[in-house]
């Protein structure tokens, strides 16, 4: 006998819709046909994520939460690309713009929300959108290709989003904010101005007290006029001034709607059968505009849906947290001071760090952290509890105990209910968290992750996993060891030294010998142990290039469609026209897409087919620009005293002699260098692994800078007069770093970790150095060039191509 | 089902990897240490990665993309993701190296 199903339409395929459906899914599998019709052409994916595909650090297929295979494992009719334009409510039917009729017996409404337009003249433009979905980040994305100055309207927490990928983007960027300071909603005026500071220092530009009038251009957008007349030039208009709960539809569907679409506690609204949740549904007078809540309400509506008993949904307290690399913003709760609260200050200038504590009758209500936002999930789940804080205000302010949450007191966590979200990028709650450790076996913050995906994201939440995992796990946990990775439990240096110590010479061998747990190691322990390896017998040792990443192993960096690209070497960014022509006709040859230069000045030939980079290398007959590896990159210079008027030194030479000397050097982590011919430094030396600046007499060198996800400038190491003092100390430094460091750990890491002084020391003596310098030099010696090698061996070759056509026996 | 010469066991590097098109299926070859040949469709069941592109560490190959790890034997996609890719049978003929794919 077959059960007859009832039907259930979800009308919007965001996140709060297949949220509430995957809750439905595991407590009632099989109690719903389910259709989910959505308007935009994609499956289910996580919008807050956008940000960080603007930003670089992440690619649109990442961030597609349920892929069409979930959709189709469940049986779930999904209509992408189809907009309800009208539900008829007597007949339980909803109609949709492509000709779809379907029938429910519970219908949920989740269309999210609209981006809220400025009501100026001009924002049918070209080139004025609003930063929402995904069409919206290609727009972005195109735009930035042919066009430089963008405007985003509105400096909270979303408009600043959008203008740091902007930024990353290679745009000019200018915040318009109506207020005198940015992220008002949020922030005070103090840590408000210290962020400004830290996203001018990104290359932010700022208008604020601005009142945007009007759009001007003609088809497409050319400016922006205020109100007091004056007017700034653009070429994009990013509007993030808010958003508006979408209710058209519930409206002409005789739902009560009010600023959003009415529900009850268990997320019902006004008529029988039909439901709301998330960005478009208003509860108790609150419309949410954040991913927990909305996650929470999923779960009371599939509990009600399931038949389970549920207390219901009595809203939420909500924290946000401006996710832009380099600046830790962090606010939750009723962070504005209100008659009958006291607020605790901490500010400190020098540091950059800012916190504040709302208070009110003896309970914590609301946090701003700025800086260090370390104790925001902490605090959060403080305020969240309402539990009275009476003498400990000043502990929680200037930092909570870092064991506070792992103590016997720190009940905490304990009495959490299990189905609080605990990662709130995921929505991994506490309950299947402790599930992890009780029944699955997890005893290690990696393990959880691998298992939940719980802190795989932000990581914002790994202190409250770390607490649960000694609240449910004990002793378990703290016995754990983590070794480089899963294989084994031991650590780099441990390794370094068994090496040395029993003199091992292959990966194969240093696995057997120290008990490795897996057959054949993991694309983690693999590499590392092949750089060791290397780093400590150059001469013995024979690369394994079965043991390195796709990209060292085609010597190509592999883009996200598959296709590779091809950087030559130009030592210290000098080339030729004859150069130059060599390298045009083979981009047109082989029909190069996309041409551009590299962060580090190179040329990029971009979209080359895996089969054509033997034959392009060949072409172009130019060394490497290893480009792709855990290697010397590139040497940036700028034009010193060859050309510019205030040079005082030769930085072309120097580059050039540099980027030959250390060419092919293999490393941790990918290492870049520059040169600047004076103080002005313009060619950014003070944020590379190893910079060289120019002065009066003499050069500085500086180690240990970053421009990448956290941008960290250098620390000075010395000051050395004649230029092969320059290159004796850059030898030493890098030889030093090749010894010390972890794999995959750049200078920037390590020296965070290590400490400048213990460097400084370790080069100190002449001896020293000079041993560095010899060892360096070893190495270097030994290396040859791989396109050159590849070309010229049909061995190694065949690895560009596909096996030619099978014949059949 | 056919049967293919597809080559000899020289074209597979061993721990490494081979791709050929047979109608409209890519397939990926693999060596491994033991010495045994296998092939598997070349698409990982996660995002499509191509996985004669990833590291092969014993008999599993973990895609390039994300990390996801295969059993080159089975198919079976190791935990904690799930899924599947089509393998296919390979069969060598040690007297001559010769390599045959049946599809
Ligand atoms: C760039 C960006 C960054 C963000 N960052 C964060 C963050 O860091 N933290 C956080 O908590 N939140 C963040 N948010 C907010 C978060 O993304 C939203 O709160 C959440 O996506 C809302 O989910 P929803 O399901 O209500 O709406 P949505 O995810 O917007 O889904 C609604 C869907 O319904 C569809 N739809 C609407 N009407 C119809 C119709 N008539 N027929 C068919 N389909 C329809 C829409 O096309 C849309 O796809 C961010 C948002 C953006 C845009
Ligand atoms: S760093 Fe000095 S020498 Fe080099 S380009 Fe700038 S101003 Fe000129
Ligand atoms: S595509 Fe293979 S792991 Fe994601």
């Amino acid at each position: 006998m077959t059960v007859k199903r009832k039907k259930l339409i979800v009308v919007g395929n965001g996140m709060a819709g297949v949220r509430a459906i995957e809750h439905l899914l595991k407590l009632a599998p099989e109690a719903y046909e389910i259709t989910i019709i959505g308007a935009e052409p994609y499956p289910n994916y996580n919008r807050i994520m956008l940000s960080s595909v603007l930003a670089g650090g992440a690619s649109l297929d990442e961030i597609i939460i349920n892929d069409l295979e979930w959709y189709r494992s469940f049986n779930i009719t999904l209509y992408t690309g189809h907009t309800v334009t009208s539900i008829d409510t007597a007949a339980r039917t909803v109609y949709t713009d492509k000709g779809v009729t379907a029938v429910y017996d519970e219908l949920i409404l989740a269309t999210g929300s609209n981006p809220f337009m400025l009501p100026i003249p001009g924002t049918e433009k070209e080139g004025v959108i609003a930063f929402r979905d995904i069409k919206d980040t290609q727009i972005m994305q195109d735009v930035s290709q042919k066009y430089s100055k963008a405007l985003v309207i509105g400096g909270g927490l979303l408009g600043l989003e959008a203008a740091r990928g902007l930024l990353h983007l290679g745009m000019d960027v200018s915040v318009v904010h109506i207020h005198e300071y940015i992220m008002e909603r949020q922030l005070d005026e103090a840590a408000s101005r210290m962020l400004r500071g830290e996203l001018e220092a990104q290359g932010m530009k700022f208008l604020l007290k601005k009142q945007s009038e009007a759009i001007l251009g003609k088809k497409r957008v050319k400016g922006l006029l205020f109100a007091d007349g004056e007017m700034a030039e653009a070429d994009l208009i990013v509007m993030a001034v808010g958003i508006k709960p979408n209710v058209m539809l519930a409206r002409s569907s005789g739902i009560e709607v009010n600023r959003g679409i009415v529900v009850n506690d268990y997320m019902e609204t006004s008529l029988p059968g039909i439901y709301a949740v998330g960005e478009c549904a208003e509860h108790r007078g609150i419309a949410y505009g954040l991913v927990a809540p909305l996650y929470e309400q999923g779960a009371v509506l599939a509990k009600r849906l399931a038949g389970a008993p549920t207390e219901g949904y009595a809203g939420s307290v909500t924290s946000t947290k401006l996710k832009v690399s380099g600046v830790d913003v962090f606010s939750a709760g009723q962070y504005n001071e209100q008659p009958g609260t006291k607020a605790l200050r901490f500010q400190d200038e020098t540091e950059g760090i800012y916190k504040k504590l709302v208070i009110q009758e003896d309970k914590l209500i609301g946090a701003v952290l700025f800086g260090d936002t370390n104790d925001g999930a902490q605090l959060f789940s403080m305020i969240k509890k309402g539990e009275n804080i009476k003498g400990r205000e000043k502990e929680l302010l200037l930092g909570l105990e870092a064991d506070a949450l792992a103590s016997p007191k720190g009940n905490r966590l304990e009495g959490m209910p299990d189905d609080e979200i605990i990662c709130g990028c995921n929505g991994v709650t506490k309950g299947t968290i402790a599930e992890a450790i009780t029944a699955g076996g997890c005893t290690s913050v990696g393990q959880i992750k691998a298992c939940t995906k719980a802190s795989a994201s932000c990581g914002g939440c790994k202190p409250l996993v770390e607490g649960l995992l000694q609240l449910y796990a004990g002793e378990a946990a703290v016995t754990v060891k983590e070794g480089i990775c899963g294989c084994t439990t031991l650590g780099r240096d441990e390794i370094v030294a068994e090496i040395k110590r029993m003199k091992l010479t292959t990966v194969k061998e240093v696995m057997h010998v120290l008990s490795w747990n897996t057959e054949e190691g993991c694309p983690k322990c693999r590499p590392s142990l092949n750089y060791y390896l290397g780093m400590l017998w150059p001469e013995e040792y024979v690369d394994e290039n079965e043991s390195r990443y796709t990209n060292e192993r085609y010597h190509a960096n592999i883009q996200k469609d598959g296709t590779y690209s091809v950087v030559p070497r130009i030592y210290g960014g000098v080339t030729s026209p004859a150069e130059l022509i060599k390298i045009a006709e083979v981009a047109v040859k082989y029909d190069v897409p996309l041409v551009k230069f590299t962060g580090g000045q190179r040329l990029d030939l971009l979209g080359v087919k895996k089969e054509d980079l033997p034959k392009m290398w060949e072409e172009l007959d130019m060394p490497s620009g290893h480009a792709y590896g855990k290697t010397l990159r590139t040497v940036k210079t700028c034009v010193g005293s060859t050309f510019c008027r205030f040079g005082t030194q030769d930085a072309l030479g120097m580059g050039i002699r540099l980027e030959k000397a250390f060419e092919r050097l293999n490393a941790p982590g990918k290492v870049k260098l520059a040169v600047s011919g004076c103080p002005r430094n313009c060619a950014e030396a003070t944020i590379k692994d190893f910079g060289v600046v120019a002065i009066d007499g003499g050069w500085e060198l500086h180690v240990g800078g970053n421009g990448g996800v956290h941008v960290r400038a250098t620390d000075l190491l010395c000051v050395v007069k004649t230029d092969d003092e320059v290159l004796e100390w850059a030898s030493a430094f890098l030889q030093y770093y090749r010894e010390q460091a972890g794999w995959n750990e750049r200078t920037a890491q390590w020296i965070e970790r290590v400490g400048l002084d213990s460097i400084k020391q370790a080069l100190e003596s002449p001896e020293e150095r000079a041993a560095l310098v010899e060892r360096i030099q070893k190495t270097l010696s030994l290396t040859t060039d791989p396109w050159k090698q590849i070309v010229n061996t049909p061995e190694l070759r065949k690895n560009f191509e596909a096996i030619s056509l099978p014949e059949t026996v | 089902m056919t049967k293919l010469l597809i080559g000899n066991l020289n074209d597979v590097d061993i721990k490494g990897s081979r791709k050929l098109r047979v109608g409209d299926t890519e397939i990926a070859l693999f060596r491994l240490s033991s010495g045994e040949v296998l092939a598997v469709e070349n698409r990982c069941p996660h995002k499509g990665g191509l996985l004669s592109e990833g590291m092969v560490c014993g008999s599993k190959v973990h895609c390039p993309l994300h990390d996801w790890r295969i059993e080159l034997h089975t198919g079976e996609v190791q935990a904690p993701d799930t899924g599947h890719v089509t393998t296919y049978e390979v069969e060598v003929d040690h007297a001559t190296g010769s390599l045959y794919l049946t599809i």
